[in-house]
């Protein structure tokens, strides 16, 4: 049977590997090779690279680092981040990414989903989600790489996943917004929620803090994989012992 | 010892050949089947949708070169599903390489489609060249909606709703559904023994 994944995510800003704390405060965490090989090596079962400014300041991801990305590491990659066109996948993808990511632009542009997945397959196109409530409603937001320009967006998380899943993408990563970078446990309510209306693989995102987080959110949200980003580049979490203690609770994860 | 690697145009070849360059494995990248004279073996990599990639194939003359070749091969993902008769991704005839056919994952309420991550190998064989110092229940990476069937060429499976072709193998010609090139050490263990075999 297949294994639960553990994802760390690496934003990316100018070339470097940055953290934040509700998507705020950006910190310098380290060269993006050095950090990809060091999850690779510690087991990480895939990586995620988020050009977290790429949407908001209308440039696209640098092949170049995907390129280098590629050639160092053996296991997969996502690569999220501004991608507008088939062109921009394209240059991801022969690049040596296995998945590219949309988020503000498929918003903007819903079709553009049908577009890549049909030149590309469903299987390489992911649906990045930020969703946070406003209004009694879990809500869609906009150009969350930059806190000046985020928008919410009109239409609710739920409608907007079951869209893009008819569309064609063939994974989700839900980031929920308001346990982004805190450490307080994932949004468990929000990923069943989402659980129950997506038909393809799903990402839990944001509030990691403990190795039971992850417990809970393979448990109780049933979800493929958990992504996480601050626990693993400040060390709180080693992704071995993660591993362990997950297979120790009867969670199969690929030792 | 060089591998060709073979570039339909609408692959994505960038993976496995760096894979090659990790393992320290000698290859070319090959459009044509008349570039591949200095190639002892072959790799078919898997990308796309099945009928485009057979139009393609099909462009170079690769189908007829297949069948004439006896130097080992070994598809990957796509690759591995061309091999067979015919894919019912498309509804099209496909290589003819190893009798079968690729049918559409079965679509359940417990599991989500595409089969996506990173699955256990089941059920193989010792004496499979590409499963050397591989062991029983070690993981390898896995991304499709559509799948062969176990069969008669089936050398090692994976569960996941249907019972899946993982490896298989009709004398020289062989095929990973999963991708060697991003499933860390089993995977560069696979593809050295695909290049030492």
């Amino acid at each position: 049977m297949l294994a639960r994944r553990i994802i760390p995510c690496l934003d990316v800003r100018d070339g470097r590997v940055v953290k934040g704390v509700k998507f705020r405060d950006h910190e310098d965490v380290g060269d993006i090779v050095d950090l990809a090989r060091r999850y690779a090596r510690e087991g990480a079962d895939e990586l995620v690279f988020y050009d977290i400014a790429a949407s908001a300041r209308g440039a696209t991801v640098e092949p170049e680092w995907v390129s280098r990305v590629a050639r160092e590491i053996d296991i997969p990659f996502c690569v999220a981040g501004g991608i507008r066109s088939v062109d921009d996948a394209r240059a991801r993808l022969f690049a040596g990414a296995d998945k590219i990511s949309v988020n503000t632009p498929a918003l903007a542009h819903p079709a553009l989903i049908d577009t890549l997945a049909r030149e590309f397959g469903s299987q390489c196109i992911v649906l990045g989600v930020d969703s946070r409530v406003i209004d009694g409603a879990w809500r869609v937001h906009q150009f969350t790489g930059d806190p000046d320009k985020t928008l919410t967006d009109h239409r609710k998380t739920l409608d907007w996943v079951r869209e893009a899943i008819d569309r064609g993408v063939g994974e989700v990563v839900l980031n929920c917004m308001d346990m982004d970078g805190v450490r307080d446990g994932y949004d468990i309510e929000q990923l069943a929620a989402v659980r129950a209306v997506c038909s393809t693989p799903l990402i839990a995102s944001g509030g990691a803090g403990r190795k039971e987080h992850f417990k809970s959110v393979f448990e109780l949200a049933n979800v493929d994989g958990a992504l996480a980003a601050s626990v693993f580049h400040k060390g709180v979490i080693e992704i071995g012992d993660l591993k362990a203690y997950l297979g120790d609770e009867g969670i199969r994860v690929r030792p | 010892m060089t591998i060709g690697l073979i570039d339909t145009g609408c692959a994505n070849i960038a993976s496995v050949r760096f894979a090659l360059e990790r393992a320290g494995l000698e290859h070319v990248v090959v459009r044509d089947p008349s570039e591949t004279g200095d190639c002892d073996r072959l790799i078919l990599p898997g990308v796309g949708a099945a009928g485009a990639a057979m139009a393609r194939l099909q462009d170079r003359g690769w189908p007829d070169a297949f069948r004439q070749d006896d130097r080992p091969l070994l598809g990957i993902c796509l690759g591995m599903q061309l091999l067979f008769d015919h894919s019912a991704e498309g509804e099209v005839d496909t290589l003819g390489l190893i009798p079968g056919r690729v049918e559409k994952l079965p679509l359940s309420e417990s599991l989500v489609w595409p089969h996506m991550g990173w699955n256990a190998l089941q059920a193989f064989g010792q004496d499979e060249p590409l499963l050397r110092a591989v062991s029983l229940g070690e993981y390898a990476y896995f991304v499709h909606g559509f799948y062969a069937p176990v069969g008669a060429h089936t050398v090692a499976q994976a569960d996941y709703g249907a019972e899946v072709s993982a490896i298989v193998r009709a004398g020289h010609i062989a095929g990973c559904q999963f991708h060697p090139e991003r499933s860390g050490r089993v995977g560069a263990r696979i593809l050295s023994n695909f290049a030492s075999q």
